[in-house]
């Protein structure tokens, strides 16, 4: 059996003995992204199981297991973990890096050792912000957005979060770099733009979000952080500065950002129901300039966190026009996926579940959001649990749901063998059922006026805490399932051939599963689409010795 | 291991051959990375720009008074230097391009010998200014101060905004200390001189942002009745 990436690497410095070495220097993109991913994922679970605690803590009105403080630090701990280490850089870090590269047909991302020296970067910031943990007053209390003034004040431990912040986001733009450059550069000869798999032409318009937008709020923080350290007072009111100002910049950069968290997750659905509706995908076109133009709407929307700050009600009109004006690219998406099902033969495939179930959970993340784009509803719902059911629904139903669609879509392709597919519907409807039990009161609840971030409510609120806890617990369980199944599936599962799904895009045709060193071993030369179905079948193969089209 | 590029060749169906571009000695691809990174460095002192603009139209008349305290002849001379500097650095490259290597080590040694001279005067400056009482977390800028809010956030955001740009110097310096040795050591030449082409940028990007730093600074008070201290 030949080679695989498993067997060698390169690496940035000397080529040591040791395994773990070869790990921790290797400037292989799939290695990279193998090591981001079980580095984020364990961020993950810490996050869930703060979330978890908080849950707990609200199970009952009154305070039980924490008081205030703490639960502010908690709120805080979860938010900061799971947008700036998990969600934020996820689906570019891990599967823009692994899969990227072999669905344009390169070797490697443009620039290797940055893509090596970016990961240990995000490290370092995982490593600042868990020290923040354990240095000083103890981890922020402010909520994961740092709002001035309250954070100018607090006497936790706000710098070293905003300093963990500044250094991810560094990390987000050299990941962002690469892969413009490489997917400006290194596509296989004959892919045009409009030939690249829309997984790609996710990562290129998250890629072009990532270097325009993280610079500013990087520079937010650092603002924020000399104004701790030096006592300027650009955003403290006691001081001459204007917390809306912060609030501003910090949004110019976090709202595209919630785009930089869809748009690659979009990405992975249009890989997916393409392939398991065997039909060539509806609307290519549309669908390629839709996350282009949702990266470019995404700019001019960020003044819809603000219509309670203060803002002249021209602004907030203007706002709230543009905001609604993104539901025009995101719908024709959906429309797009939609008729592609549309007679297509469709595989109910667990990774098409896992895609199906987004289409309901994101629609309903969406919807919602549409409501509270109004000035008038959004005045009433602001801070409710209405906004946290709401961005859990597009942030976790929407990119993690797919996410985890990627994992398993893509999981034979990176580890050569498969999971059990009973098991792994069953991880989904677990997931699925409990994040509904656990989400959807959140919207009544909120609606009645039930605000985020507190620690106690009103009894009348009580019944919506304790389904939403019942929802928890099998939401967690479907979780902790769900990556026991991969776990079985990489040491026991049964080898696979390259291309199980018989998808048509070119990281399914690889010599060996998973792949060789080098991806492929021969580029070849692309005179098709990225996805040609005729009757249900792949249309464009290969010979894998010469790369050269049989069909 | 190695990673020197062979050239590969994809085959089309009518047997045509086309180049498969790698990752290795791509001088396009390095360019283009650069140019985006110094992107975000646009993106990052826009930023800064959009606050500063914010709190002038909030309080203009506190911006041009503090504005006019501010010591124009070093802020002036320093630009010189700065754009003497960028020359330097310009001609160097051409230099190197042009195959005449110890004429481009000497001209880096030019740019460097004055973003040091550059930064000897901010450091002049900054020192000055101390004497005066206005530093952070220093006598006037203090919040119990009874100076305008105006002159303190003016005076916050010159450090800020003149502190950053001084780290970029310093990063400058360290790059073209960094480059001279990669000279020295045959890994910068005239056939492959990506670094030398990308630390020209970033010594351009710099200066380009010091143009705007110093009319926003040192000019807009020019026209008050003080003049420097």
């Amino acid at each position: 059996m030949s080679k695989t990436y498993f067997d060698e690497t390169h690496c940035a410095i000397g080529h040591p003995k040791s395994t773990f070495m070869q790990w921790m220097l290797t400037i292989d993109h799939k290695r990279i992204g193998i090591m981001y991913a079980a580095v984020m994922f364990v961020f993950f679970f810490v996050a869930v199981f703060t979330a978890f605690a908080m849950r707990l803590e609200l199970f009952a009105p009154g305070g039980q297991y924490m008081d205030g403080d703490t639960f502010n630090q908690a709120f805080t701990l979860h938010g900061v973990i799971m947008i700036f280490l998990f969600i934020i850089p996820g689906i570019p870090a891990v599967f823009g890096n692994i899969v990227m590269p072999l669905m344009i047909g390169a070797k490697d991302v443009s620039f290797p050792r940055l893509n090596w020296f970016t990961f240990w970067l995000y490290i370092a910031g995982c490593c600042i912000a868990l020290a923040s943990l354990f240095i000083g007053e103890g981890v922020a209390d402010t909520g994961w957005t740092f709002y001035a003034p309250y954070s100018m004040n607090t006497g936790t431990n706000v710098i070293m979060a905003l300093v963990a912040a500044f250094v991810l986001g560094f990390a987000s733009i050299l990941t962002g770099l690469n892969f413009l450059v490489t997917i400006h550069r290194l596509r296989a000869p004959g892919m045009t733009f409009f030939k690249m798999p829309l997984f790609v032409w996710g990562i290129y318009a998250t890629a072009w979000i990532q270097l325009l937008a993280t610079p500013v709020v990087g520079i937010t923080l650092v603002l924020a952080i000399l104004e701790k350290y030096f006592g300027i007072g650009i955003f403290d009111p006691a001081k001459g500065g204007d917390p809306v100002l912060f609030q501003h910049l910090f949004w110019i950069y976090s709202h595209p950002a919630v785009y930089l968290m869809i748009l690659p997750a979009f990405g992975i659905m249009s890989e997916i129901i393409p392939t398991f509706s065997r039909k060539e995908v509806f609307g290519y076109r549309t669908i390629a300039l839709s996350s282009a133009s949702i990266a470019g709407i995404g700019y001019l929307v960020w003044g819809h966190h603000l219509y309670t700050s203060g803002m002249s009600d021209i602004a907030k009109t203007v706002f709230s026009f543009l905001t609604f004006f993104v539901a025009i690219p995101t719908g024709v998406k959906f429309y797009d996926w939609v008729a592609t099902m549309y007679q297509g033969k469709i595989v109910l495939s667990t990774p098409m579940i896992w895609a199906l179930g987004t289409i309901i959970t994101f629609a309903i993340g969406g919807i919602t959001g549409i409501t509270i784009t109004m000035i008038g509803m959004d005045v009433h719902l602001q801070d409710t649990y209405y906004t946290v059911a709401h961005f859990h629904y597009a942030i976790l139903g929407g990119v993690v749901f797919l996410m985890f669609a990627g994992m398993h879509y893509w999981f034979p392709l990176i580890t050569g063998k498969m999971y059990n597919e009973t098991k792994a519907k069953i991880a989904f409807y677990l997931n699925f059922i409990g994040f509904n039990l656990l989400w959807f009161p959140m919207f009544i609840a909120g609606y009645y006026g039930m605000p985020r971030r507190y620690f106690d409510y009103l009894p009348e609120f009580e019944i919506y805490h304790q389904i939403s806890f019942i929802g928890a617990v099998i939401f967690i369980s479907g979780l902790i399932y769900m990556f026991w199944v991969f776990f079985k599936g990489w040491t026991k599962g049964e080898a696979t051939t390259p291309n199980p799904w018989n998808a048509t895009t070119l990281e399914w045709h690889l010599p060996t599963s998973p792949p060789p060193l080098d991806n492929h071993s021969k580029v070849p030369y692309v005179d098709f689409d990225p996805y040609e179905y005729k009757h249900g079948e792949p249309v464009v193969k290969f010979n894998y010795e010469t790369m050269q089209r049989i069909d | 291991m190695g990673h020197e590029y062979v050239p590969e060749i994809a085959i089309d169906r009518d047997g045509n051959e086309h180049e498969v571009q790698g990752w290795q000695g791509d001088f396009y691809g390095g360019k283009l990375g650069f140019w985006l990174f110094m992107l975000t460095e646009v993106m990052m002192f826009g930023a800064m720009f959009l606050a500063l603009a914010y709190y002038n139209t909030l309080h203009p008349q506190d911006f041009l008074d503090a504005s006019a305290s501010l010591n124009r002849l070093l802020g002036g001379t320093n630009t010189v230097i700065l754009l003497i500097s960028a020359l330097t650095m310009g001609l160097g490259l051409l230099r190197m391009r042009a195959g005449d290597v110890k004429g481009a080590k000497l001209m880096i040694w030019a740019t460097m010998i004055l973003a040091v001279a550059f930064l000897v005067i901010k450091g002049f400056e900054w020192t000055a200014e101390y004497h005066h009482g206005i530093f952070l977390m220093h006598d006037k800028l203090l919040p119990e101060s009874t100076l305008p809010f105006g002159q303190k956030l003016f005076f916050g955001l010159y450090f800020s905004m003149t502190g950053l740009h001084g780290f970029h110097i310093i990063i400058g310096i360290g790059l073209m200390i960094w480059l001279l040795k990669r000279i020295n050591a045959g890994k910068v030449s005239t056939e492959h001189h990506i670094l030398h082409w990308n630390i020209a940028l970033y010594w351009d990007i710099v200066h380009l942002i010091w143009v705007f730093v110093f009319p926003y600074y040192y000019m807009i008070g020019a026209g008050g009745a003080t003049g420097g201290h």
